[in-house]
């Protein structure tokens, strides 16, 4: 595997691409998380609030799209993740996940990352600082 | 009602950042990386980045959020080191900011609520900031 610190501007994380969104992914999102608004789990109270059908928490893709960086914690650690919440996710999206190099400094390395739908629309953007801080607990 | 609550903040609570909690928060964003959950292999475990979404932050006096129809804008954490598995954290969020602007569906309301956690020393770990987007009809509903 490239070490993060030897990417460019321009130069991109490997996407991922994840398995369609399934009820089961949210349930334990709920679980997981505490967050158990119905219109993540149960189809009747989505449609009670006016969706189509229940739709990911933003914060399980805010979560996912962060693993494109888990890799790399023996180089450093996320210092900061913004994120703007764009669209809605549904049942049996298929979600890909992108991170892009902003810049690559001595201390820190800035990121522009997505998560996209299958129709290539962003449903959450922002930006990622990586720290090149090495942090004694991660060490093999 | 909610402008009034800018500025609140709620009472310290401790928090622990739980072993079982941080595998199964790993497992349901599909991270199950070792550097999370695997103890033999690392020295210490973190918690992934959204990790904090699980802790108690207390409640803020005067500030009561309906359970549905809130619409979350953004989110942006800040760290100054990552959370530690085992470690306590304490949590406590503060009401920043409140405004309204009119759009396609009505008035919409904006919340900006910044939370914190700090280890025991009181020294930061991490910040986050949530922007909520309140409808106007979940406004009514409130009446607020």
């Amino acid at each position: 595997m490239t070490l993060l610190g030897e990417l460019q501007a321009g130069e991109s994380l490997e996407s991922v691409t994840l398995p369609p969104v399934s009820r089961l992914d949210l349930i334990k999102y709920a679980g997981a998380s505490g967050d158990y608004n119905p219109i993540h789990t149960i189809d009747e109270e989505a449609k009670k609030a006016g969706l189509p059908g229940v739709i990911a928490h933003g914060m399980w893709t805010m979560g996912n799209l962060a693993k494109l960086f888990t890799p790399y914690y023996e180089e450093g650690f996320i210092q900061d993740y913004s994120i703007r919440f764009k669209g809605m996710v549904f049942l049996n999206d298929r979600i890909t996940l992108h991170a892009v190099v902003d810049d690559n400094k001595e201390e820190e390395m800035t990121f522009d990352v997505c998560a996209k739908n299958q129709k290539g629309k962003n449903v959450i953007e922002g930006h990622v600082t990586f720290c090149k801080r090495l942090i004694e607990a991660v060490t093999y | 009602m909610f402008k009034q609550a800018i500025g609140k903040r709620s009472d310290k609570v401790k928090n622990k950042v739980e072993r079982g909690a941080v595998k199964k928060f790993a497992e349901a964003i599909g991270d199950s990386h070792p550097v999370f959950v695997d103890d033999v292999k690392f020295s210490r475990n973190i918690a992934p980045p959204t990790f904090p979404r699980i802790f108690d932050y207390g409640k803020i006096e005067g500030l009561d959020l309906p359970k549905k129809g809130l619409i979350h804008g953004e989110q942006t954490y800040h760290y100054e080191r990552p959370l530690l598995v085992g470690e306590d954290v304490l949590c406590y969020a503060e009401v920043e900011d409140y405004y309204e602007r009119s759009g396609k569906s009505g008035d919409m309301g904006f919340l900006k609520v910044k939370r914190y956690g700090e280890d025991l020393g009181g020294k930061m770990i991490f910040s986050e900031e949530q922007v909520v987007i309140i409808t106007e009809a979940v406004r009514k509903e409130m009446h607020v």
